[in-house]
């Protein structure tokens, strides 16, 4: 695959591109053994952009996210966050960039149980530079009802709404979101599908989301396919298929 | 070894940290038990040793002089075994390039052999032999003080002559372990000393040919001592007998026992705050062990092992702890033993040591240690082997929080997220935060009783010389005198100001209660004896009536209009009814006070005076010391800057070793609290604190949220610690509560701030080194794991 071909399809051209990767690869050590999590990676994502990274478990999709959440570096290539070079930032320059750029959404959303979902979202707006209100960001996740719930008190599927309003509350660039289904039955995942796409849709979010869940990727504006740590294909989806309508 | 053993040991590595800090705190334990059940069973060992050996005497009679032949009817006296008569002595000691008074004492030993009762342990030279008149054995101390041995000479003023002495040997006395000037509480081996010379020359020297002035005795067995004791005094009365006394009254046993009774008090408090400080830590740390292990008990029971096999597993690794913490402790307890021992060989001139660390008390100790252990762990090892497979396989539910009482008071607003993190996570576990509290506290106060002697002495040092006894003299005369002495005294050049005193020997009644103590007559208007209340202000002594040192009316049992029976042990042995007008406070000793003409009068003598007080000026001070040596009616000088330095002196290196401990000891309590508690909510939260890194807080913000839990607690801690420390000090100074002296409970501010910051520090670090841990938080691990 060539650079040209992973950076066609959809691409809006004109529109700048959010992440721009180069030869990306990770090498861990896991014990004696050397893993080679991404063997040469290349893409780009663009502003507002809804972007599936699909492969099965070892693919090197979570690697990927992670890098680009600034959560590690690569063993080598580049990647930039719009005109900033992620993959040499030193420990606080890539805290201030989650901080300031990036919102996350994990499977196993990682409330603070001593928390109500308002104090979840505030945690991150305090920090935040332009916050929405954090009862804003939960009415849009549809748990405006819920404000003053500890996690203990709340489904999966409104944890993991919470994460979302958490997630989207600092308003920011790019919402990456790990397996935000894995943990979840189909309706709720749908659900909080639902909250991702609204989030995409209204704020112009650029959205990365990560799955092996091949009908997640159908509401994608473009799909990344992962193996073995390098891309096998990127697809664009004609049409996006709204979330409620997904079944899996 | 068994696999189950190798993940027993491998936990432990994994807990080594934590583990260690466990010992160290037992260790304390187990070394403070050691060291004070260690040196009190020594202690006790050699005193029975020394005593049995060397005959310590069981009955003990001074009098003022008797014919020897009397000796034949206290013989006679049922119950009697062995009998002893003695010449005893005060002198005057006049030391060369030693300005300063020097006093002591020269009992008699017989002319040949060794005496019957109290005998001596020679540390060097021989003993006095018969025939010749100028030999003299001395205290090992008082040679050492001032660097005598024998071959040297000394010269002594005895009943007004002169006499240079040829010093043949040191020895110690099982009469003189504790050394100090009558009526004294600390020893000063440089300006009193204790000497022992033959019968027959002292008996010369002393005008006591063929006659005595003390009486010691052991009893048969069985005998009954209160019985020997009446009879003893109804025999000697008519010879100046001043009452005779047991053993147990017996001024050098009394301070011993009182030390060994402080000893066994001391035992039981300390090692069982580090214990149960240690339990406490046991249990939050293997609750946690067992909860992060929850899915391995699982696995470990679905593969067949017994719920006995995992709590055996569980307090097998509690036992590793105890036992390398009891190992290390029974090793630090006997170093220590053997400073202390130390320490009470300068204070009580015992002449060995017998160092005895029985079976028992290493039995107790590990025992302790162990119970300490097993009760700390009981819940959660039950908790382990409670757990049944199928539920332990499935992840714990998530704890549900609370808002906490302060913000439901309306105090939210003030809170931030992580602040609010913190108050939830503490109100969450409130039995858990309140023992985190009270084990810091603990420390804050077991620091405070390692700097309350120090103040407490200094206090005392304050009230007695700078606020009663405000001379910078005393001088007691051979027997009373005229008061006329005193212009003879003013007449010294340098001398500014005096006063008279008579000092009269008594036994108190009151009730079916009774003391011996001392009634000093003094001048009603005097300067530089007052008599303080207990508000420390000076009272007017009543021209008539007795004061007495309201700890003598408490041993009494008599209130301010109470009448006692007051007895004078001396001259016509006068017995009175006195009114009880006063009571006063004093810290060092009882006594009771009159107004000297009152006295004077009650006694049926006319102006007589035992001694005086005196204002100098100290540039002649060593003038007047001459001087007064040359004058034959003085007994002894005592020098209050002398008595104030030599009772720092004494006090320092006690203390020192104490606080010094208490300190070290305060701090591994405080680092083991504070250090458990971080490690344990670094764990409970390394998730939750690794979320919010992914968020984009700085390691800054999250070690807030970690370090600001225990910065509270630790915050919340001091002032019930404060209080702690003053309660533990309180009741250590009711515990030494005697007639010997008093301790009050003062507690300077820089005590209290003391503790305080050494339990910060203690804090700081333990947050420090667990803060280092944050910055190796696993990001990803974290987003992929459920909890």
């Amino acid at each position: 695959m060539t650079r040209n071909e992973a950076t066609a399809g959809k691409g809006e051209p004109g529109t700048a591109a959010v992440f721009h990767a180069e030869g990306l690869t990770k090498t861990y050590q896991m014990g004696e053994v050397e893993v080679l999590a991404l063997r040469g990676v290349d893409f780009e994502i663009y502003e507002g952009e809804f972007v599936v990274l699909l492969g099965p478990s070892g693919s090197g999709k979570s690697t990927l996210l992670n890098i680009l959440g600034g959560l590690d570096v690569p063993s080598s290539g580049t990647v930039r966050y719009r005109d900033h070079d992620l993959s040499v930032d030193d420990d606080s320059a890539l805290t201030r960039y989650r901080r300031e750029h990036v919102g996350f959404v994990f499977q196993f959303y990682n409330l603070i149980p001593s928390l109500t979902a308002r104090e979840n979202v505030a945690l991150v707006t305090e920090i935040a530079r332009r916050p929405m209100k954090p009862e804003d960001a939960l009415r849009l996740v549809g748990l405006g009802e819920r404000l003053d719930h500890f996690p203990a008190q709340l489904s999966g599927g409104e944890q993991q709404r919470v994460a979302i309003a958490r997630a989207i509350a600092k308003n920011p660039q790019v919402l990456l979101c790990d397996e935000p289904t894995g943990a979840l039955d189909v309706t709720t995942g749908v659900r909080v599908l639902e909250a991702i796409e609204r989030v995409n849709r209204e704020l112009r979010t650029t959205t990365v989301i990560i799955t092996h869940n091949v009908d997640i990727a159908r509401m994608a504006d473009r799909v990344i396919h992962l193996m073995d740590g390098r891309v096998a294909s990127v697809a664009s989806n004609a049409t996006r298929v709204a979330a409620r309508e997904l079944k899996w | 070894m068994r696999a189950i053993d190798r993940k027993m040991w491998r936990d432990l590595w994994h807990l080594k940290g934590q583990a260690l800090a466990i010992a160290l705190v037992i260790a304390s334990g187990v070394a403070t038990f050691v060291m004070f059940l260690g040196t009190l069973e020594s202690l006790q060992a050699t005193r029975e040793d020394f005593y049995r050996h060397y005959r310590f005497a069981q009955v003990f009679a001074p009098l003022k002089r008797a014919p020897e032949r009397l000796r034949s009817r206290v013989e006679a006296i049922p119950g009697v075994e062995r009998v002893d008569t003695r010449v005893v002595a005060p002198v005057t000691i006049d030391i060369p390039h030693f300005p300063e008074p020097v006093t002591g004492v020269i009992t008699s030993v017989p002319d040949r052999g060794e005496a019957p009762l109290n005998r001596l342990y020679m540390k060097s030279g021989r003993r006095v032999e018969a025939g010749r008149n100028n030999e003299v054995v001395v205290s090992e101390a008082f040679a050492a003080a001032h660097r005598l041995q024998p071959g040297d000479h000394i010269t002594v003023i005895i009943k007004g002559r002169r006499k240079t002495l040829d010093i043949v040997g040191t020895a110690v006395s099982p009469e003189f372990i504790h050394q100090v000037r009558p009526g004294g509480v600390f020893p000063d081996y440089q300006r009193y000393g204790v000497m022992w010379m033959a019968r027959t020359p002292l008996g010369s020297a002393y005008d006591m040919d063929d006659a005595f002035n003390d009486v010691v005795l052991t009893l048969r067995r069985g005998a009954h001592p209160q019985d020997v004791i009446d009879r003893l005094d109804t025999l000697l009365a008519p010879y100046g007998g001043i009452g005779a006394y047991e053993r147990a009254d017996q001024p050098s046993n009394r301070f011993l026992s009182q030390e060994l009774v402080q000893l066994r008090n001391s035992s039981l408090i300390f090692p069982f705050i580090f214990l149960g400080v240690a339990a406490f830590l046991f249990n939050v740390v293997i609750a946690r062990l067992v909860s992060t292990q929850r899915e391995q008990i699982a696995s470990l029971k679905a593969f067949g092992y017994s719920n006995l096999d995992v709590g055996l597993h569980y307090l097998k690794l509690v036992m590793v702890i105890v036992l390398f913490a009891a190992v290390l402790g029974l090793g630090v307890g006997a170093w220590l033993t053997g400073k202390m021992a130390v320490i009470y060989m300068g204070f009580f001139r015992l002449p060995y040591f017998e160092y005895r660390l029985p079976p028992a008390i290493v039995a107790s100790a590990v025992l302790v240690s162990v119970g300490a252990g097993v009760l700390g762990t009981f819940f959660a090892v039950r908790g382990a082997v409670r757990l049944r497979p199928a539920q332990a396989m499935r992840p714990e539910p998530p704890a549900l929080y609370r808002e906490t009482l302060i913000e439901r008071a309306g105090l939210k607003r003030m809170f931030s997220g992580p602040a609010r993190m913190i108050l939830r996570h503490l109100g969450h576990r409130p039995v858990k935060s309140a023992l985190t509290v009270i084990g810091i506290g603990l420390a804050a106060a077991i620091l405070m009783t390692g700097r309350f002697q120090e103040d407490t002495i200094a206090f005392m040092m304050h009230v007695h010389y700078g606020l009663s006894q405000r001379e910078d003299l005393s001088v007691t005369f051979v027997e009373p005198t005229s008061r006329g002495v005193l212009n003879e005294l003013r007449s010294l050049p340098g001398v500014e100001y005096g006063e008279v005193f008579r000092s009269v020997p008594v036994r108190l009644r009151h009730g079916h209660r009774s003391e011996r103590t001392v009634v000093l007559g003094v001048e009603g208007s005097g300067e530089l004896q007052r008599l303080l209340n207990t508000d420390l202000r000076t009272v007017q002594l009543p021209p008539s009536g007795l004061v007495m040192t309201d700890y003598l009316g408490k041993m009494l049992h008599v209130k301010v209009g109470d009448s006692v029976t007051m007895e004078a042990l001396e001259g016509s042995r006068r017995i009175r009814r006195v009114p009880v007008v006063g009571l006063i406070k004093q810290y060092l000793g009882v006594r009771g006070y009159m107004d000297l003409g009152a006295l004077n009068r009650l006694m049926g003598e006319g102006a007589a005076v035992s001694g005086a007080y005196l204002s100098i000026d100290s540039r002649y001070a060593n003038e007047i010391y001459r001087r007064l040596k040359d004058m034959p009616r003085v007994a002894g000088t005592t020098v209050r800057a002398q008595e104030i330095r030599n009772f720092r002196k004494t006090m320092r290196e006690t203390m020192l070793f104490w606080s010094s401990l208490a300190t070290t000891f305060a701090t591994v309590i405080a680092f083991g609290v504070v250090y458990n508690s971080a490690r344990i909510t670094l764990t409970e939260r390394s998730r939750e604190l690794a979320s919010l890194r992914v968020l984009g807080f700085t390691r800054g913000e999250i070690s807030y949220i970690l370090l600001g839990e225990l910065g509270l607690l630790t915050l919340l801690a001091i002032p019930p610690g404060l209080l702690l420390g003053r309660a533990l000090c309180a009741y250590i100074a009711n515990m030494v509560e005697s007639d010997l002296y008093r301790v009050p409970l003062v507690l300077e501010p820089d005590t209290y701030a003391f503790a305080a910051a050494m339990v910060l520090l203690a804090a700081v670090v333990s947050g420090l080194i667990v803060r280092r841990r944050l910055d190796r938080l696993d990001l990803i691990g974290v987003l992929k794991t459920r909890e």
